[in-house]
């Protein structure tokens, strides 16, 4: 028998906050009041986007200063097919600017009507979001514009009103997710409310859930063996804090359960008994709900309990 | 041929706070390598390599640090290496420098760990939302509690033993400037009057989540020589894995915490770490794992651990004291953790380990452990250079 594998969408997304320290609360800050800042290196250049430390001597740079919002396109790739959150919506010019004054390129976007309007020395100019917050996307993205390099800079405090001294960053990672074909039979017999493993060819121990191989010894599994559904409480744990995203009542008991015929424990909550009576070596079985992918808890048996010697070394 | 010996001269960490919203990744790494410059009486260009190690991607969103952190470690033009192993990786960023001195590739390297935790949130790291899959019941604690029960009915130990820990680390800290907790009103009574969280954790046996780096300079013999404070010197450094399920897995005492110990007692010459070892710094992110790495690691018979903690052995002051930063249930930037455990080490036996320094610490143990007691990594460091 085959069963299709299982596959859906995983979506990692976290608002991650980002501290900015003296050189980059500067920079950004002045994005928003449409000043772009450098910072000069103890060798004499100006690094723009500006960094903390100079690349070359290592040296703790501060020294600022305001740099042209005009620039020469140092390189270039034309991006055909904009994905969701790029800088523009229609297909646009992934560039390198040297801004006037710079001795070093930013990384940006290039609003052109297509890749014959762009060409490497091409003259640029910083396009402004009309809603600016201190972020990179304060420049929406720059725009062909033909005017003379002019390279002075002129120093800056890099003082503000009301510094930006923290961003939030957005991260998003988007998999396609699959279990394989161990975890696929496993979850294919769960809605039958039957537990299956898989035991090991060379040392016959029983995986519960199956990963399709022996972390111990390394080789593929592939014979299914049919567990529980009576199994022994191992250890466990009485949680008194909610955990997010979990709508259950605290106090209750969370277990190392092994399953008869397994040869590990997994894991579950424990109900049908009051939290504070739940022990070692009580026996149990699971309690399945309508529309539910696993067993929702385990419950006693009212089985005598399990001598310690015969889970010991299932904890 | 045999290898170099390897020396810790310079040893640098920042205030471990709970947000340090005043600087950048960037500016907290560059800190804490200053001030092991600074020790060590060093400047950027007597680095020949950087190693560094930071927790798990997802806990703070950064993918590649060693590129992002490149210019603020002086690495520009020389080897960059990043080491990730979970919770362990302090330790383990350190072994990898160090077997860069040992195999003769570099002379002087510098190595560093850190985690900004206020910038992301572990326990969301930890649980991400996989498909098919049975959601975790339970958070950090909920994982570890379940070993804590079984290590207890296994020694009969007492369930006041926790309890002693945290008041023993909790106090350590306070004698160093460096570590996160100052609970200066701290009592037994108060960290045993704490909330249990996850019976039988309490919150007082719990770490906290800090913002923090730690860096050391490693150097080969001639290096040392130079070294205007005293070394500490390698004398037995290992990492061991194992998955962190599977059947068979003793997760009150794994099979590869005992060998790593094991093999660095052998590089080091240690018969009886009870009596050859003055003091150990342990990664202890629950109260309970004390008396647990205390039989793991060799310290104490199976099931007697515990006596040693209650008998005050482990106190500053005792006849092992372990954990004499404060710990980890003072101090836990994840990723930094580790490190600071072998750099504690380090300190003790240079005797530079201010208010709590333990008299007369000749060999030190650090100790670092990670993703669900799945990687192990150790150092033993001595005040005198090894003689073998």
């Amino acid at each position: 028998m085959t069963t299709e594998v299982l596959k859906a969408p995983l979506v990692v997304e976290f608002p991650f906050t980002r501290s900015l320290g003296p050189v980059q609360s500067a920079f950004l800050t002045g994005l928003r009041e449409q000043v772009v800042l450098g910072v000069r290196t103890t060798d004499g250049r100006t690094l723009v986007p500006p960094v903390e430390y100079a690349p070359v001597t290592a040296d703790e740079i501060r020294d600022l200063v305001q740099v042209a919002p005009t620039g020469t396109v140092t390189t270039w790739a034309w991006n055909h097919a904009p994905r969701r959150d790029q800088p523009l919506e229609t297909p646009f010019a992934w560039v390198l600017v040297r801004l006037d004054g710079a001795d070093t390129a930013l990384l940006h976007a290039l609003d052109a009507p297509g890749p014959d309007a762009v060409h490497t020395g091409m003259r640029v100019r910083v396009r402004w979001a009309a809603e600016r917050t201190g972020a990179i996307t304060d420049i929406a993205c720059f725009e062909p514009y033909d005017s003379a390099s002019d390279s002075e800079v002129a120093a800056h405090d890099g003082q503000f009103e009301s510094m930006v001294t923290g961003i939030v960053a957005q991260a998003r990672l988007d998999y396609s997710y699959s279990p394989g074909r161990a975890q696929t039979a496993y979850i294919s017999a769960l809605a039958d409310r039957r537990i299956v493993g898989e035991r090991c060819p060379s040392c016959r121990k029983v995986y519960v859930p199956p990963r399709g191989a022996c972390p111990t010894c390394g080789v593929a599994t592939a014979e299914q063996v049919q567990v529980g559904p009576g199994g022994t409480v191992t250890t466990f744990c009485i949680v008194n804090i909610k955990a997010r995203n979990l709508d259950i009542e605290v106090p209750y008991v969370y277990a190392h359960i092994a399953l008869d015929g397994a040869d590990l424990a997994l894991h579950g909550r424990i109900g049908g008994i009051p939290y504070d009576q739940v022990r070692m070596g009580l026996r149990v079985e699971p309690v399945w709900t309508e529309g539910g992918r696993y067993p929702d808890h385990y419950r006693p048996t009212g089985e005598p309990d399990a001598d310690y010697e015969t889970f010991k070394e299932l904890l | 041929m045999s290898s170099e010996p390897v020396a810790v001269v310079g040893i640098g960490q920042t205030k471990h706070v709970a947000a340090r919203r005043d600087v950048s990744m960037a500016g907290l790494v560059r800190e804490a390598a200053q001030r092991a410059l600074a020790d060590a009486e060093l400047t950027w260009a007597d680095i020949d390599a950087v190693v560094i190690g930071k927790a798990p991607d997802f806990f703070e969103g950064v993918m590649m640090p060693e590129l992002y952190l490149a210019d603020a470690l002086g690495a520009v033009g020389k080897p960059m290496l990043r080491v990730h192993t979970a919770g362990s990786v302090g330790g383990s960023t350190a072994l990898v420098a160090t077997n860069l001195v040992r195999s003769r590739v570099h002379a002087t390297v510098l190595t560093l760990a850190y985690e900004k935790q206020s910038e992301s949130n572990a326990m969301w790291g930890l649980s991400l939302p996989i498909p098919f899959q049975q959601p975790l019941l339970a958070g950090a604690g909920g994982f570890f509690a379940p070993h804590v029960r079984a290590y207890m009915h296994r020694s009969g130990a007492p369930d006041t033993v926790g309890s002693l820990v945290a008041y023993k680390d909790r106090r350590n800290a306070l004698l160093n400037p460096y570590a996160h907790l100052h609970e200066h009103d701290i009592t037994l009574e108060k960290v045993q009057a704490s909330p249990m969280l996850w019976d039988p954790i309490r919150y007082s046996e719990t770490c906290p989540s800090s913002d923090g780096a730690c860096a050391m300079i490693l150097t080969d013999r001639a290096g040392a020589a130079r070294s205007p404070r005293p070394p500490a010197w390698l004398h037995g450094g290992a990492m061991r894995s194992e998955p962190t399920l599977f059947a068979g897995k003793d997760a009150v005492s794994p099979q590869a915490g005992q060998d790593c110990a094991a093999d660095v007692y052998r590089q080091a010459g240690i018969a009886d770490p009870r009596r050859d070892i003055d003091a150990v710094e342990m990664y202890v992110p629950f109260s309970w794992y004390e008396p647990m790495w205390l039989e793991n690691l060799g310290f104490a018979a199976e099931g007697e651990g515990w006596k040693l903690t209650e008998s005050g052995v482990t106190e500053l002051d005792g006849d092992l004291p372990v954990n004499m930063s404060g710990g980890v249930l003072s101090t836990n930037p994840i990723g930094a953790s580790g490190m600071i455990r072998f750099a504690e080490a380090a300190l003790q036996v240079r005797g530079l380990a201010g208010e709590h320094q333990v008299d007369g610490a000749r060999r030190v143990l650090g100790h670092a452990y990670g993703g669900g007691s799945q990687f192990f990594s150790m150092w033993l460091v001595g005040s005198e250079p090894p003689t073998s």
